[in-house]
């Protein structure tokens, strides 16, 4: 199979799940005192779900532009350690106006499935990866601010966890594969737990939340479970 | 909404957003050849997908079983190293069957 259809396969589970949830964020948009243009096109300019909630959320209430600046800042730092993760991942054929260009199009799923490649990836990869995605984001929101309500929530649930599935269909085979990996991820879980029941921890919000997660749980693995220098990633590495 | 009061807001977020992805894409030029950081890089991925899903799963559809039914089906299913489709389906269909089984039979 060829770099682009190789990407272009990659990315159409992303745009299903991507259909589903941006879906809910055109209902929201709409039901919030958007017209429909304009939810599409926070969609189509930011590609993002956590910072475009947020972003919509202060747009309808009003709120300043230093809000608006942090609350970006933090709930999306994370797509800067993808991004600096996804550079060292990426061969020649990827130019300074093609890092521009498919920059924007970093988004969680976009990075996972792109760093799940053992080989270092390039142009045609990446043109092939973000177009089911984009149409996904784009068209979910679109039809949710058109007809969202007219599905019954009964369905509108179901097609919402389609995302989470396929972060776990991205996070438990390494885990299987190294009881290394699973430590780490094991602490994670057990920080974004904290940080979703424990008092005082909770009143963070959700996106910095992530960033100290991934993060603490990140720098420890680093730190006792350091990867060696042939291994590219310690997921890859069966262990004996 | 007015257009030029939503312009603004969605310049501001749609300006941070891009520059948060790419100034770290465009600078970092060089391999990261520091053991220590690459290990770091390389857990980041994982810690952050997890760190998304769980708890928040629990919340996302009408009610936690049907959530539980959702994450349960997605963690079988990705055990036997499906593809991404498979799992996210099994969580979706586990998560409607669930909703349905509430619904019709426990009520």
């Amino acid at each position: 199979m060829n770099s682009f259809r190789k990407g272009f396969t990659d990315g159409i589970p992303i745009g299903l799940g991507y259909l589903a949830v941006s879906f809910s964020f055109g209902i929201l948009a709409v039901a919030g005192g958007l017209n429909i243009w304009q939810a599409t096109l926070i969609s189509m300019t930011n590609l993002t779900s956590a910072g475009q909630f947020a972003g919509l959320t202060i747009m309808l209430s009003g709120g300043s532009i230093v809000e608006m600046i942090i609350s970006q800042i933090v709930i999306n730092l994370r797509y800067s350690l993808m991004s600096i993760s996804l550079s060292q991942h990426i061969d020649k054929t990827m130019n300074l106006p093609r890092k521009l260009f498919y920059g924007e199009f970093h988004t969680d799923e976009i990075f996972a499935v792109s760093v799940g490649h053992p080989e270092k990836l390039g142009n045609r990869y990446f043109l092939g990866v973000i177009i089911a995605p984009y149409i996904g984001w784009t068209l979910g929101t679109f039809l949710g601010a058109v007809c969202g309500e007219v599905l019954p929530a009964i369905i509108t649930n179901a097609l919402g966890v389609a995302l989470y599935g396929m972060f776990i269909a991205i996070v438990v085979p390494p885990m299987k594969h190294s009881w290394k990996m699973a430590t780490v991820v094991g602490i994670a879980v057990l920080l974004s737990v904290a940080f979703a029941y424990v008092p005082v921890l909770k009143n963070i919000t959700p996106g910095f939340a992530i960033i100290i997660c991934a993060v603490t749980a990140s720098l420890f693995g680093a730190f006792v479970f350091p990867v060696s220098d042939d291994e590219k990633k310690p997921v890859k590495a069966k262990e004996e | 909404m007015n257009w030029l009061v939503f312009l603004k807001y969605l310049a501001l977020m749609a300006v941070v957003t891009y520059l948060i992805r790419v100034l770290p894409y465009v600078f970092m030029r060089k391999e990261v050849k520091n053991r220590f950081f690459r290990s770091f890089l390389a857990y980041v991925p994982y810690t952050v997908l997890a760190a998304m899903t769980f708890p928040a799963i629990l919340s996302a559809t009408g009610n936690i079983y049907s959530a539980l039914a959702g994450l349960l089906a997605g963690i079988i299913v990705a055990f036997f190293e499906k593809g991404l489709l498979t799992v996210a389906l099994s969580s979706c269909v586990a998560v409607l069957a669930a909703e349905l089984l509430i619904k019709f039979v426990f009520h």
